[in-house]
């Protein structure tokens, strides 16, 4: 397609309108409602208020939920990185053989459900020699399932296109030891791609629900599991919530997509 | 370098025994566990024909069926009706509203559910300016009922549905266009003969994870409508983890029905890929390089796997 047929006529250019009109709608809808002190019976709200923004901040479940949140999805990054780093290395360099083994297994999380995951890890954990049931190791070992198709998506990418297999060699045959190699060589080159997944894989933990809500429900919360808790009760509220939380997971993604970029700059380069 | 390769074995353990903990041995037991008589040992299939004699639960089975079929098909008419749109517009125009509908893209579940209660729920602000001008036609929508829960689904249907399709729009040369209509074929004609056949894998393709992606959902379903609408998703939900009734064996079963209805949309779009993929072996001699960037910038725009993710 060259530039001169690219010319998006009026039929296109209105879709796109209503599109983004519809898209934006209930988010937009959700931001006045946080910011309104009644809206009722009029197209924008009549009078402005602080009040909810400032009651979330004054609610400590709030905090505290946001900060389980936090810690929960850190944790589960980085056991994910732990485990799929030298996983993902090995059958990368060493056994692409077994790679189609790997791929099947990494995107079987894609076409099971979160309720069905969920299901199966209820079942097995309630009783049994490992009855972990409602803690918290459970709901980790959920998220290492969930984000697996993304963090192998990411590392494998960083390492075929920094070339890890021929970089490694030569740093051997310069003598460098294979575990020097890793650390000096192949890390510090494979850590822009592999920093984009584990963010990703962050806002993807931090938006989920279903399995925290199923596994852990009520034992633990998140910021999710806590904003469905006081859609109930305060509107005004739970909109100020679900604001901050969109605008938290906006500048983590504009963050991402920075990296990404990078990422793709050095790839051309 | 041979001679150390067997300890690389090593790096493999841990992710070996996460998968086998929290993927298989769940798949496993759940499956097991529908497969379990009420009492006593030895395989039956007590539960799924407690299911298929059940209205109730059959009831639940069609209403998903029902609502992904309804969502998935708006999702693609209005997602290929967008992506064509969207090629049409500048690259930079074009990136920005791919960035857009990625961005609204994270807001699903529970917070997508809270937005639509507000502006359409039973207080929400349109049901009731709608109510004050008189509007009589929105007067019977409800929400919460089957019209409502589509129209919620949509909404996270059709960015995916956009993110997915508008790549395949490039792979549609402005050379056919132009042969085609200097043999003296109409623009419609040429879309019907020429487009839609080159472009119908991708539509299938999608229309499989679309499928798959609303069977799952139980977010923003169970978030909008709690227990009082009966879908699949809930209802497994309800059984297994629920306060009042607890019936786990028979969530087993209906979540093993779930798995396998996701599973098979999941395929199709897997068969689908494969033939896209030798659809453009075949067409890909001519290649130039814009889809090509196109496709290598696809792997790291998380928004399409991101999207279908939290609903999967």
């Amino acid at each position: 397609m060259d530039a001169s047929t690219k010319r998006a006529g009026p039929a296109h250019r209105s879709l796109m309108l209503l599109l983004m009109v519809y898209l934006m709608l209930p988010l937009l809808a959700t931001c006045i409602y946080a910011f309104a002190k009644e809206w009722q019976t009029t197209v924008l709200p009549a009078r402005w208020t602080l009040e909810w923004f400032s009651g979330m901040f004054r609610d400590l479940r709030f905090l505290e939920s946001l900060w389980t949140s936090l810690y929960l999805c850190l944790l589960g990054v980085a056991i994910s990185l732990l485990v799929m780093l030298p996983a993902v290395f090995v059958i990368t360099i060493y056994m692409p053989r077994l790679e189609s083994l790997m791929k099947g297994i990494v995107v079987l999380p894609y076409a099971v459900p979160g309720v069905v995951a969920a299901v199966g890890l209820i079942r097995a954990y309630s009783s049994g020699p490992l009855n972990i049931s409602g803690t918290a190791y459970i709901l980790l070992g959920a998220y290492f399932v969930v984000v697996l198709p993304y963090m192998y998506q990411g590392i494998r990418n960083s390492l075929l296109t920094v070339s890890a297999g021929p970089l490694l060699s030569a740093a051997e045959l310069l003598g460098a030891s294979r575990m020097r190699a890793l650390a000096t060589v192949i890390l510090p080159n494979i850590w822009p791609g592999v920093l984009v997944s584990a963010l990703l894989s962050f806002s993807v933990l931090f938006g989920e629900f279903v399995l925290t809500n199923m596994l852990v429900g009520g034992r633990i919360q998140t910021i999710q599991v806590y904003l469905y808790q006081r859609m109930g009760e305060s509107g005004h509220m739970a909109s100020a919530i679900a604001i901050t939380y969109f605008v938290f997971i906006l500048i983590l993604s504009a963050l991402l997509m920075k990296l990404g970029q990078k990422v793709n700059g050095g790839m051309k380069g | 370098m041979k001679r150390s390769n067997r300890w690389m074995w090593l790096g493999l353990v841990p992710f070996l025994a996460m998968v086998l903990l929290f993927q298989l041995i769940p798949v496993v037991s759940m499956v097991a566990g529908s497969l379990k008589p009420a009492t006593g040992s030895g395989i039956s299939f007590g539960f799924y024909a407690r299911i298929l004699q059940s209205a109730y639960y059959m009831q639940a089975i069609k209403n998903s069926l029902l609502i992904s079929a309804a969502s998935s098909a708006i999702g693609i008419v209005v997602g290929l009706a967008c992506a064509y749109a969207i090629t049409r517009f500048p690259a930079r125009t074009r990136d920005r509203l791919l960035m857009l509908s990625n961005m609204t893209s994270n807001f699903q579940g529970v917070p997508l559910a809270f937005a639509y209660i507000v502006l359409l729920g039973s207080n929400g602000v349109f049901t009731l300016l709608f109510k004050q001008w008189g509007w009589s036609v929105f007067a019977d929508f409800d929400l919460y009922s089957w019209s409502g829960l589509v129209l919620v689904y949509v909404y996270f249907q059709v960015p995916l549905a956009l993110l997915l399709l508008y790549p395949s729009f490039y792979g549609i040369r402005d050379q056919w266009r132009e042969a085609a209509s200097m043999l003296g074929a109409s623009r419609w004609q040429f879309w019907t003969s020429v487009g839609l056949p080159v472009l119908s894998p991708a539509v299938f393709g999608t229309l499989g994870i679309l499928f798959a992606n609303a069977m799952g959902a139980y977010a923003t379903a169970y978030a909008l409508v709690g227990g009082n609408y009966n879908l699949l998703a809930v209802r497994i939900g309800s059984l297994v983890a629920g306060d009042v009734v607890n019936q786990p064996q028979l969530g087993n079963a209906l979540a093993v029905i779930l798995a396998l209805t996701t599973l098979l949309a999941v395929f199709l779009n897997h068969k689908m890929t494969q033939r896209t993929r030798k659809l453009d072996a075949v067409l890909g001699a001519g290649q130039h390089a814009a889809p090509k960037r196109r496709r290598q910038l696809r792997s790291w725009t998380p928004a399409a796997p991101a999207a279908a993710k939290e609903e999967l």
